[in-house]
């Protein structure tokens, strides 16, 4: 079978057990040491890491929220000095601040060989060619499915996002075996080659690896038809380590969450309490084997359930269902996470004000496409045609630069949203995943 | 192999050792590391029933040993190799060596493989067998740590505990200790817990390791990924770098 860390993806449930406990009383021992936050709520609530005497002892530390985060902007949450850090990545906050995250030279080893492991799992060999179409920039998404796939030894086609007709003259004249992108952008480059006469069978597409927002198997059904390929899910986030927490097998039948680097948890996301496993609630992680950035029990808000029965294909890892649904309000735009409180910061900002405004989210052709509707109030924009446009564009270039996406803005009359009860629904998403 | 959870000991009041859970692997060498009174000796000396913990559990394979006398550990295949090798300088090399088979010592049977055994550590360690009835006191250090280790293989353990072999020894003989350890880890496939001053060496030669600070573990991992963990650097391999934080 195809299993990259043999060792560490097959152990027995018991052996899994005493590496977590022995693991997570090293990092409760060392944010508890090196973590300025850590410290405080540990010594407030009199919390000692010898509390933890059992992995169940873990449901008696507070969790660590995105809220957490922000108040230690920029490296309040780091465990080691900045100097021992060699790479700094961030994600959407749900303000104009981002999170920021951190790795040291072993952290960016261990990730490379989570995402080396999810990529085996989906077939991925050293012959095969990865052409990646995630951003390489500050979001975790494209450097991570790069050093899992240069671990494995394949060679790798650094493409980043956009270009489609580009990324299609690559996958046919490079003979791209392996397409990491979001399952939307996936759905875009099929679209693409039916209009351009190219026959997919024509290429040399034989796996596909999916994540950074939400799909449905109707989806998966749907790309691998169109571009000839095997679709899996694969899951992680920015401030756990990036892609590289969960991969799908062949099986397709759930994601396998690497235990002996994170411990999940799924929770009531309403009164925080632990679930047993089968039910579904918020998974929580907390970082086993980081450095720079360990995280203890850390709320994703993504809704998912546990099952830990053995999978068919050996590994004896928890598998947890796909992702279909957020316990907050945020939002993934083509893999970008957005938080509404984000985008109203900025329209409040550039109109000087509070102002009526709707968010309308679809999903055209494959692609995420994003409407702001702002109505005119007498107050500030029964101005001269010049200033609303100038206008438009002040929010659509902040939304851009602070948020990392696209968006329309479109201005409308006085009044003319839809109101119930008074009140403008704020994010109207269209989308059908 | 072996199964440590919250292991807890105290010398009196003093609580050496913390919730400390650890684990081996049949034919693993893993070392700890960690600084002068962290604890790294009460452990190995909690795992040989010299300083029988309070609280926690120790597992040798799945048979617990928490609260078990030193002998029955040693009879069930835990040796231990002092540090300071504690050997008995009046009487003969041999003598020595015999001592490490106190507990087969009555069965006639055992007679034959004691013999054995004997004959494999004289492989081992050639210079002991030319030695074999020179007085003890009259070895150096490095044949003295031999000894030491040949006595505690007399037991023929499955799990063998060193604490500190290199201590007080010539580089080049530490060396050489170093390279029979991990001999013996390939041939006879001994799984060894090893505690080192020289943390650098032990984690070229472990497969993983355990850092220790002040009772409790706060690093587990592969030894390669150790020695590139600037924290275990800083600390325990001399490498001199101040600690900095940039906020």
């Amino acid at each position: 079978m195809n299993i990259w860390d043999e060792k560490n993806e097959c152990m027995s449930r018991e052996e899994i057990e005493q590496l977590q406990l022995e693991r997570l009383q090293a990092v409760m021992n060392r944010v508890h040491k090196n973590v300025i936050h850590y410290k405080k709520i540990f010594d407030n609530l009199n919390i000692i890491a010898e509390d933890i005497s059992s992995l169940s002892d873990l449901s008696k530390i507070p969790f660590t929220t995105k809220s957490d985060l922000l108040l230690n902007y920029p490296y309040g949450m780091f465990a080691v000095p900045l100097r021992e850090v060699v790479r700094i990545h961030s994600s959407s906050g749900t303000t104009g601040k981002p999170i920021v995250v951190g790795y040291t030279k072993n952290d960016i080893k261990t990730w490379s060989n989570l995402v080396a492991r999810l990529m085996t799992a989906a077939g991925v060999t050293r012959d095969d060619l990865v052409q990646i179409a995630f951003g390489y920039g500050i979001f975790t998404g494209g450097f991570g499915m790069h050093y899992g796939a240069e671990a494995i030894g394949a060679s790798v086609i650094p493409m980043g996002t956009g270009n489609t007709e580009k990324q299609l003259m690559i996958m046919q004249d490079y003979k791209t075996t392996v397409l990491v992108s979001t399952p939307g952008y996936a759905l875009a480059l099929a679209q693409r080659l039916e209009k351009m006469g190219i026959n997919p069978n024509a290429l040399s597409l034989k796996a596909g690896l999916f994540g950074g927002e939400p799909w449905s198997e109707k989806v998966r059904e749907e790309i691998e038809s169109r571009l000839m390929l095997s679709a899996t899910d694969n899951y992680g986030l920015s401030e756990v380590i990036g892609p590289g927490v969960a991969g799908e097998c062949s099986c397709k039948n759930g994601l396998h969450i690497y235990e002996d680097a994170f411990i999940p948890e799924i929770i009531d996301p309403e009164t925080g309490k632990v679930l047993p496993a089968g039910h579904a609630g918020e998974l929580v992680l907390t970082t086993l084997t980081k450095e720079a950035f360990p995280m203890i029990r850390y709320r994703t808000g993504d809704i998912t359930c546990l099952d830990y029965t053995k999978c068919a294909c050996g590994r004896t890892l928890a598998r947890m269902k796909k992702i279909m649904r957020r316990s907050d309000d945020m939002l993934i735009i083509r893999g970008v996470n957005i938080f509404p409180a984000q985008i109203e910061e900025i329209i409040y900002s550039v109109a000087q004000g509070e102002t009526p405004y709707q968010i309308v989210v679809e999903r055209k052709s494959g692609i995420d496409a994003v409407e702001i509707i702002v109505e005119i109030t007498d107050k500030i924009f029964a101005l001269e045609l010049q200033k609303q446009r100038s206008f438009q564009e002040n929010v659509k270039k902040r939304i851009s630069a602070q948020a990392g996406i696209n968006v329309d803005v479109k201005l409308v009359e006085a009044k003319s949203i839809l109101r119930q009860n008074g009140k403008i629904t704020r994010v109207i998403d269209k989308r059908q995943i | 192999m072996l199964k440590i959870k919250n292991v807890n000991t105290y010398y009196g009041q003093v609580h050496a050792l913390k919730n400390v859970s650890l684990h081996m692997s049949a034919g693993e060498i893993v070392t700890l590391i960690g600084a002068n009174g962290a604890g790294k000796t009460t452990l190995l000396n909690s795992l040989s029933g010299i300083a029988p913990p309070r609280g926690g559990e120790i597992l040798f394979q799945d048979i617990p040993i928490t609260n078990l006398a030193p002998h029955k550990i040693v009879k069930m295949g835990i040796s231990q190799v002092p540090e300071g090798r504690q050997i008995f300088k009046p009487l003969s090399v041999e003598d020595n060596l015999e001592l490490g088979a106190y507990l087969y010592h009555r069965a006639k049977a055992e007679k034959e493989r004691t013999k054995k055994t004997a004959d494999m550590i004289y492989e081992l360690f050639p210079i002991l067998k030319e030695r074999r009835k020179q007085l003890a006191g009259t070895l150096s250090g490095g044949e003295l740590q031999m000894l030491s280790i040949g006595r505690a293989l007399m037991a023929r353990p499955r799990l063998l505990l060193l604490d500190e072999p290199s201590m007080g020894l010539a580089p080049i003989v530490a060396q050489e200790i170093f390279q029979v350890i991990e001999n013996l880890s390939r041939e006879s496939e001994t799984t060894i817990l090893l505690v080192e001053q020289n943390a650098r060496a032990a984690l070229k030669m472990a497969h993983r390791g355990y850092v220790l600070e002040t009772g409790r573990l706060i690093l587990e991992g592969m030894a390669a990924d150790l020695l590139e963990n600037k924290e275990v650097q800083r600390a325990y391999l001399g490498k001199d770098k101040k600690e900095i934080w940039e906020r």
